[in-house]
């Protein structure tokens, strides 16, 4: 993201939050540049955490944000770049410096969350301790505090297989924070539990995370997950990173089809002159703030009026377009409209029911200017 | 064995068993049934000839005795050495890369295959007065391992190594070793791993190993005899004393012991089978 931040564009609040602050600056936690070869898969993401921090890893499965995981925890050797941890080396592959896992100050959640089978819940949160050189009684005492902290103090002699889903995962939490480190790295923390548990879980991990002084690193597929935990968004496809910021900034200007639909817009690349965009398939939106040069145009699903026939007013922008398929969206019914540009349209069941909305059906599509957001489409990374 | 289950037959159908025996194609029952036989009949035969009535006074005879306890005591210490040397073997072949590795587990099987009669002269040849080693041990410490207790020991690990270490290497390529990734993690060394994950984890794979391991040792005959030689109270166990009672005519002793053997090994076996072999 080297962007100028546009607020005229959005009018919203973007905190001035560039994906790679100043090396100069001392407050970063982590610095890493990760760079893993796996023959036909080549990770290579650059990331930076500050002190308090959380920041959520963010792609599709198979973008490579495990690995990255693995490698900031040691289980995955650097093909090159670097790891540095408040000032130390941990990992450059080129001055050939590597710290095992054990020596790093950087915890897991794993996703499955690996409780040792044979320990109960007191012993494996004091499993950490133990090895940090802590006696016996000692380690029991920070365990037994940990687990008081995650609400399962009732719970110390639990094996972890007589213990929930939801337990298991705060156990897991416990174990990894009882020996402070300085990283917490946390692996979809939330994916295999139910709806319900989920809900209550992820406030309650909220409030770990921000009790948490050191940095941490969520890595998820769930957009929902990153944008209550983390301060800033990192985004993963294939290995890169294709956009960063904070949540705002993000789904007020997504920059690849995979963030648009994670955030749920609309989202067209094209030329703009002025308040029209040309988009790449010949389609020109038009557009309430001007724009120059290659840019980004979206907008809500909300945003698209259907009609059956073509609509008279003024500053829309219309265009007849087919009706492909129909689903449940929340309250309401999300149709996808194919045509000279392809669409996400959000209605009402009464509308539908008023359009006789069945694949296939010709339609009118309108978006008013004032619905759209422009942007440029200046960043580097993309 | 009343019911053949194929496996295939509709729900409905389950009731009616002469049909599903009717299904199991004639020649692969005849074989099977007749397998079964041919393995059981042998232990029938011998049970048949327990001379029953004299059986308390056999059993406690000194030399019995003295055979039983010199094969429980040498079986058990080789399956000390073979956990002593054999786990940490498994765990090198399952969780370290290292070239040749899959050399070092062809080598590994080669006293699983090799005829025992044959790893006895081996063993003669490394280890004897004479051989490779054992001449170094005789000059340097004037130890000699064949024709003693201890050569029994070393006989019977020979053959039961690669019967623990095949078990374990399974055992730790079934535990998965993310449990370990975990552990390093918070800190542990991979030492620390090994004694408080690793082991825990496949703790129940071991004590399968080490059953096998020991019962192998316990029946062990030809590298014992060529290497150890056959010396009541020293080194005959008792595979050897059955061989020697049958072979001066006194079948019954030999079928005494035999039993005692029998008896051993099915309750092996079915501690085997309850405690570990059915466990997850």
């Amino acid at each position: 993201m080297t962007g100028e931040p546009d607020r005229a564009v959005t009018g919203e609040p973007d905190r001035a939050v560039t994906g790679h602050p100043d090396p100069a600056v001392p407050d970063r936690l982590l610095d890493a540049h990760l760079v893993v070869d796996r023959g036909t898969f080549r990770l290579d993401v650059e990331l930076s955490i500050r002190p308090g921090e959380t920041v959520a890893l963010l792609g599709p499965n198979g973008a490579g944000k495990t690995t990255a995981l693995r490698a900031l925890a040691g289980l995955t050797q650097l093909s090159a770049g670097h790891l540095t941890l408040r000032g130390h080396d941990l990992d450059r592959p080129e001055k050939r410096i590597w710290t095992p896992a054990e020596k790093r100050s950087i915890g897991v959640v794993f996703q499955d969350y690996l409780l040792f089978p044979h320990l109960n819940a007191r012993d494996n949160v004091a499993f950490g301790p133990r090895r940090h050189g802590v006696d016996r009684r000692a380690a029991h005492v920070i365990a037994d505090r940990w687990l008081d902290r995650v609400g399962l103090a009732d719970f110390t002699r639990r094996k972890p297989r007589q213990l929930s889903g939801g337990q298991a995962q705060r156990v897991a939490l416990a174990r990894a924070l009882a020996v402070e480190p300085e990283l917490l790295l946390l692996d979809e923390p939330l994916a295999a539990l139910d709806a319900r548990t989920r809900l209550e879980t992820r406030a309650e991990l909220h409030r770990h995370l921000t009790a948490h002084t050191g940095a941490a690193l969520l890595v998820t597929h769930d957009p929902l997950d990153a944008l209550v935990l983390a301060d800033r968004l990192v985004i993963v496809e294939q290995g890169r990173v294709v956009q960063e910021g904070d949540a705002a900034t993000i789904t007020a200007r997504p920059r690849t089809d995979y963030v648009a639909q994670l955030v749920g817009l609309n989202l067209y690349r094209g030329k703009g002159s002025g308040t029209a965009v040309v988009l790449v398939g010949g389609f020109t939106l038009t557009t309430a703030e001007p724009v120059q040069g290659n840019a980004f145009v979206a907008f809500r699903p909300s945003a698209v009026a259907l009609f059956a026939r073509r609509p008279d007013g003024s500053p829309r922008n219309t265009w007849p377009a087919i009706l492909r398929d129909i689903q449940r969206h929340g309250d309401n019914l999300r149709v996808r409209l194919d045509g000279p540009i392809t669409v996400a349209a959000d209605i009402t069941p009464a509308a539908a029911a008023h359009l006789d909305l069945v694949p296939g059906r010709e339609l009118w599509a309108a978006v008013k200017a004032t619905e759209t957001r422009a942007y440029p489409d200046t960043a580097g990374r993309s | 064995m009343t019911r053949l289950d194929t496996g295939v037959a509709p729900p409905a159908a389950t009731s009616r068993r002469p049909a599903h025996t009717a299904r199991v194609p004639l020649p692969l029952l005849l074989p099977a049934l007749l397998g079964l036989v041919f393995l059981i009949l042998p232990v029938i035969g011998l049970l048949a000839r327990v001379p029953w009535a004299t059986l308390p006074q056999r059993l406690t005879s000194s030399e019995v005795l003295e055979a039983l306890r010199l094969s429980v005591l040498t079986a058990t210490l080789a399956t000390l050495g073979c956990l002593v040397l054999g786990v940490p073997l498994a765990w090198m072949l399952s969780r370290v890369t290292f070239p040749g590795r899959r050399f070092v587990r062809a080598l590994i099987t080669v006293p699983l295959v090799l005829p025992p009669v044959v790893g006895g002269i081996a063993l003669l040849l490394a280890l004897g007065r004479r051989g490779l080693v054992g001449q170094w041990l005789d000059t340097n410490f004037g130890f000699t391992l064949p024709f003693t207790t201890a050569g029994v020991v070393v006989a019977e690990s020979f053959v039961a190594l690669p019967f623990l270490v095949i078990s374990v290497e399974g055992a730790l390529r079934g535990a998965d070793a993310r449990y370990e990734e975990a552990a390093a993690t918070l800190g542990a060394s991979r030492w620390t791993t090994f004694t408080h994950v690793t082991l825990p984890l496949v703790g129940p794979g071991i004590a399968a190993g080490a059953v096998l391991c020991w019962a192998r040792a316990l029946g062990e005959f030809g590298a014992t005899i060529t290497f150890a030689g056959n010396f009541p109270g020293i080194t005959q166990t008792m595979p050897l004393a059955v061989y020697q009672t049958m072979e001066s005519g006194d079948l019954e002793g030999a079928v005494v012991l035999s039993l005692i053997l029998l008896v051993v090994s099915v309750t092996v076996l079915a501690a085997l089978r309850d405690r570990w072999l059915t466990a997850p």
